[in-house]
């Protein structure tokens, strides 16, 4: 909300600068975004009026006018502009004077005719943006005082950010009273006198909707002139307050809503047919609103309607056939109270925001209507002149928001804010607010007014004294709390620590949207049922991801244009699939890795990464959580048939995935090197095998080395499997140190070596023990696998 | 000394001074003093002579080898010291070389972030709880106290998979899921990704928030104040000027929101504060009533206060990033520089 810093001190006006009231209203929640200046600088322009006119002599456009500033002798200046005519009262730019944008006025000749000054519009002033000549000010103004000075110029727009709360505060009488508390001081409402009541027709009001619409005033004014000039105070105030005059009865409504805070509407009269309804619109009737935007209703709106039509989105927008014009004659000024719950979301339903919608949605004082309808009355008279007719008023009292008094307790100020406050500062603080004080044995009783729609319990109030009181200066406590040893879970591997060893062996964090282009989801993961957003902000960022490798694949894709060869990322996060109509949400942690195994340098022979590389860095992630995996061959439709594997626990259940982009998929998505990727769901990663003891043996061990020819189908991992199922409690462990094809084996043939670490815990082994393990060994695998000893 | 005594020590001596390397030395140290070494010989020959002579004889031997053996020694600690000068010599290295091995990437600067905000408070018993981010209508807004056309649901541009499913829009819902799940007393902080339909310059439709909240017996606003100044200082590592300015959250009562002098100009005013001289960096409040009565906590016997701060403005104002875009475009030469 934009409001004059004049127009709020003719209401209040504590002894403070700019900047200490934008201060204390910023510090009391009212927060103030900005502060500009109302007028641009200009200096030496005085009202002028006209007294004398020639035509120029030398130019069919320009006319010679006499000027009187208030000197002896009136001054000659030159002028162009259509309006200017004897009489006339105008802004006169004196030689020396600075207009804005540094436009210095001299003493100049137009075709040889001297001029002293020249003649101002509102464009050249900086009140407006356009203008078709002079700036007409009114007669009564003085001539030769200073125009900033006349018109008040030298104001200052403050610019509100107000919480949704505090509509008591969308208007200036709103803020005035927040500054009389805040400085412990009277402030004044408007004053006016009604208009005199001088006829008595009026149009009936029906209201059928009466929860949504619990008061509703009607009054008919007759004879007005529609072409009445707005009065230059009130477009000043209008102006000021961001809002464009359009017309002095449209005027007169905006800035009662401005002034008091009350949304008004006024209808030509002559337009409507029979009665007034407040009622629900019906499913697909059509509304022409004023800014030319046709709506079909759904049933669900409040309107206002008459017997043939539909008149007004109630609370919004008033339609286009019914509005006033300037050949208005007789209107009919609608001044209701609308529910906040009624009028909520309905603006943005249809698209619309308006200064009426934001007001009603949030509260409007349902006390004011009276007043306010009065205030209206008085200034479309005193501008448009008119005859006034009696107010209808249709009130369902029990519809009426309650305000129920809220007891506010003594201990609870102290238990809450920490302070303790005297009765009298407790009363001075509510009553100021305009609430209702009564005191209790153990507080207040306090009853808010109608534009507090914000206070309904006791911690509503006590945010009242603690904003009154300054958050500032309540006290700070140290932590008050009880305190417990913290839990060290050492069953759980912490996911900082997965981390910070995947940081360690190179891979960069980083993190990336959870929604995905559909493409690249479907692409990446084409089987996965994934879940998509109602209203996605880019086709881009449609989807939710179910897996982490679309934001991986993209972000390498995004450093690779960067000249980065070597790439290796992580990210954890959560994945998010549709399984069964359920939306499971699953938090995984990923790496993606290309390029070379180290940065290039001076001393290595470096290659390209491959599977064994981001197997070695998954075996270390394994190695910290003390978990024996197995890794088994699978077919994913990203990953490269012959390079992807499932990690799997010894249970069986599926931590995750690791392999190599599908060579095809490599080139669709724009990499021309091969990209190796996991997934691993955190939940399984973090269980952590507590180390149990086992006795150190104290008799040496034997390692013994076998060469294994066997067919390359089977899987090293099948060759130990038979060592380990023999159970020998002696082999403590079994170390491959070799893969060879070539001379010696067949085609179809590997060569394997392996060995054996032999250890008792109890004796030293005999060579004729280790021959018999040997052999029971070579036994158990030739007779499964058909692997011979090679020679 | 006899002259073959003499004789032999000398051509020992000579021997030594002959020997090339290490090696050569002690092929001389056994030929003197070898079991069949000339000065063993002597020795052994000892047991021919007269009694009377042989003490002499005995100690002129030993006089001889002793001399001898002398010789060897600072012969053979010279050559050593020559052996060792040598290897020293051949073996230097460039050492201003880099040197080999894998690099060490870096943390995304959100989770240096979270982390450190995570340990200030952690340290002090703050529990860290983790939400789901595809969350339902009622713990984003139903239980916080934001009923279906609440003016505040139009300040959270929120996305939606059908009507009551959203992507959470803040990290408070954590705050409802912990205290459907646990009772008071509870110190908890709920660092994780939110989600708004907005995207400009000053927005990305992803960030990070982490929301803090406390409930005991006796907590007020104080308390509130006294973390929320104690964490400013912990997390800037130093004397802040910190301001509370009531605001308004459907889900807390009284409602703040905290500003802190601008770091970039120290208060002074620039582009970052919009020249006003203070940075608008977290919101809070005490727990509001309605919010304790959703999850069955009576509001009479225990009091709370909950916080909530926006992670990529804190990293911001902390590392200097002058664009918010930054972090999700995830460019290797930004992220590199917060190792």
């Amino acid at each position: 909300m934009q409001i004059s810093e004049a127009w709020l001190r003719e209401l209040v006006n504590p002894s403070i600068s700019t900047k200490e009231l934008v201060e204390q209203l910023t510090m009391a929640g009212l927060e103030v975004d900005s502060v500009e200046p109302a007028t641009a600088e200009f200096s030496k322009v005085i009202v002028g009026e006209v007294t004398a006119i020639e035509q120029h002599s030398n130019a069919d456009k320009l006319r010679v006018c006499k000027v009187s500033v208030g000197e002896s002798e009136p001054l000659q200046i030159v002028c162009g502009a259509s309006n200017v005519r004897v009489g006339l009262k105008i802004p006169v730019a004196m030689v020396g004077a600075i207009l804005p944008g540094n436009f210095k006025i001299k003493k100049s000749k137009l075709r040889a005719e001297p001029s002293l000054g020249m003649l101002c519009s509102e464009k050249e002033l900086g009140l407006a943006k356009e203008a078709d000549g002079l700036m007409e000010l009114s007669n009564d103004a003085p001539v030769g005082t200073d125009v900033r000075e006349y018109l008040a110029l030298d104001d200052n727009i403050m610019e509100m950010d107000l919480t949704p709360n505090r509509a008591d505060c969308l208007s200036v009488e709103g803020v005035a009273r927040e500054v009389g508390v805040l400085n412990k001081m009277d402030w004044n409402p408007v004053t006016f006198d009604k208009a005199e009541i001088s006829h008595d027709a009026t149009i009936e009001v029906k209201i059928e909707a009466k929860e949504a619409c619990p008061r509703y005033l009607g009054r008919l004014i007759k004879n007005v002139n529609a072409n009445a000039k707005t009065p230059l105070w009130m477009q000043e105030k209008l102006r000021r307050s961001g809002v464009r005059s359009l017309g002095s009865l449209i005027d007169v409504t905006n800035y009662v809503l401005l002034e008091l805070g009350q949304p008004l509407h006024a209808f030509d009269a002559d337009k409507l047919t029979g009665s007034i309804t407040v009622r629900k619109g019906q499913k697909g009737e059509k509304l022409d609103l004023l800014n030319d935007q046709t709506i079909i209703l759904d049933g669900s709106a409040l309107v206002i309607a008459d017997d043939q039509q539909v008149l007004a989105l109630a609370g919004v927008m008033g339609g286009k056939n019914t509005s006033v014009t300037d050949a208005s004659k007789n209107i009919f000024l609608e001044c209701a109270f609308f529910t906040p719950i009624t009028i909520a979301g309905k603006a943005r339903q249809f698209g619309l925001h308006t200064d009426s919608s934001h007001r009603f949605e949030r509260g409007v004082d349902f006390t004011l209507q009276q007043r306010a309808i009065e205030r209206a009355t008085q200034l479309i008279v005193d501008i448009a002149g008119g005859t006034v007719g009696p107010i209808s008023e249709v009130t369902t009292t029990e519809a009426l928001p309650l305000r129920p008094a809220v007891m506010l307790r003594h201990s609870r100020i102290e238990r809450v804010l920490g302070i303790t406050m005297a009765n009298e500062d407790i009363r001075q603080i509510f009553t100021g607010l305009g609430m209702d004080v009564e005191e209790q044995d153990d507080g207040w009783c306090i009853t808010p007014p109608g534009y507090r729609f914000d206070i309904a319990i006791e911690a509503d109030l006590l945010e009242e004294v603690g904003r009154i009181y300054g958050y500032n200066n309540l006290p700070n406590s140290s932590l008050l709390m009880r305190s417990e040893l913290a839990h060290s879970e050492e069953a759980v591997l912490p996911l900082a620590r997965v981390e910070d060893l995947l940081v360690d062996k190179g891979y960069q964090e980083v993190i990336t949207y959870s929604f995905v282009d559909e493409e690249i989801q479907k692409i990446i993961a084409p089987n996965d049922e994934f879940i998509r957003i109602k209203n996605p902000i880019s086709s881009e960022l449609s989807v939710m991801r179910t897996t982490l490798w679309c934001g991986l694949l993209n972000v390498a894709l995004h450093n690779i244009k960067r000249q980065q060869n070597r790439v290796r990322l992580f990210e954890s996060g959560l994945r998010f699939i549709n399984k069964k109509e359920q939306m499971v949400q699953q938090r995984m942690i990923s790496g993606l890795l290309l390029g070379t195994v180290f940065a290039e340098q001076w001393s290595e022979k470096s290659r390209k990464v491959d599977f064994f590389d981001m197997k070695g860095d998954l075996s270390a992630i394994f190695h910290l959580n003390n978990c024996d995996v197995q890794y088994k061959k699978t077919l994913h439709p990203a990953l490269h048939p012959g390079q992807s594997a499932e990690v799997l626990t010894r249970q069986g259940e599926i931590i995750g995935v690791v392999g190599m982009l599908y060579p095809t998929l490599e080139k669709q998505l724009g990499f021309d090197t091969p990209v190796f990727l996991f997934e691993l769901d955190q939940a399984l990663i973090f269980e952590k095998q507590i180390p149990k003891f086992e006795t150190l043996s104290k008799f040496p061990s034997v390692r013994r080395d076998m060469a294994l020819i066997v067919e390359e189908k089977i899987a090293v991992s099948e060759i130990t499997d038979c060592i380990n199922q023999g159970n020998e409690k002696v082999i403590k462990d079994i170390l491959i140190f070799d893969i060879y094809r070539g001379d010696g084996v067949d085609d179809g043939y590997k060569s394997v070596a392996l060995s054996l670490l032999l250890q008792d815990d109890k004796e030293t082994l005999t060579d004729s023990e280790i021959d018999a393990i040997f052999v029971r060994v070579l036994e158990t695998i030739k007779s499964k696998i058909s692997a011979k000893l090679r020679d | 000394m006899s002259a073959n005594l003499e004789e032999i020590l000398s051509q020992g001596i000579q021997a030594l001074a002959e020997a090339k390397d290490l090696n050569q030395l002690e092929q001389v140290r056994v030929s003197y003093l070898g079991k069949k070494g000339e000065f063993t010989l002597q020795m052994k020959q000892l047991g021919k002579l007269d009694p009377d002579q042989r003490r002499a004889v005995g100690q002129a031997i030993n006089k001889a080898k002793g001399e001898f053996q002398q010789k060897l020694e600072v012969t053979k600690v010279t050559m050593q010291q020559v052996a060792l000068d040598t290897r020293l010599a051949s073996e230097f290295v460039d050492i201003t070389l880099p040197g080999r091995g894998q690099s060490v990437a870096g943390l995304h600067p959100v989770t240096i972030t979270l982390r450190r905000i995570s340990k200030i408070f952690s340290s002090v018993g703050f529990k860290v709880l983790e939400g789901p981010e595809i969350e339902d209508d009622y713990h984003n807004f139903e239980a916080l106290n934001i009923p279906l056309h609440h003016p505040a649901r139009a300040m959270h541009d929120t996305f939606y998979f059908d009507a009551h499913t959203v992507l959470r829009t803040h990290t408070s819902p954590v705050q409802i899921r912990a205290m459907e799940a646990e009772k008071p007393p509870l110190k908890v902080i709920a660092p994780g990704r939110v989600y708004r339909c907005d995207s400009d310059v000053t927005h990305t439709p992803m960030f990070h928030q982490v929301e803090g909240f406390l409930v005991d017996t006796d907590v007020s606003f104080a308390d509130l104040k006294g973390v929320v100044y104690e964490f400013l200082r912990a997390f800037f590592e130093k004397e802040i000027p910190v301001r509370f300015r009531p605001s308004y959250f459907p889900f807390t009562e009284p409602s703040a929101e905290v500003d802190i002098e601008c770091v970039m100009c120290d208060g002074k005013g620039c582009r970052v504060c919009g020249h006003t001289g203070w940075l608008e960096v977290m919101g809070c409040g005490m727990i509001h009533p309605e919010v304790f009565k959703s999850v069955d906590i009576n509001s009479d016997e225990f009091t709370g206060f909950a916080f909530g701060m926006g992670v990529e403005r804190l990293a911001m104002l902390r590392y200097g990033i002058n664009d918010l875009r930054m972090f999700f475009d995830n460019d290797l030469k930004f992220l590199e520089q917060f190792h």
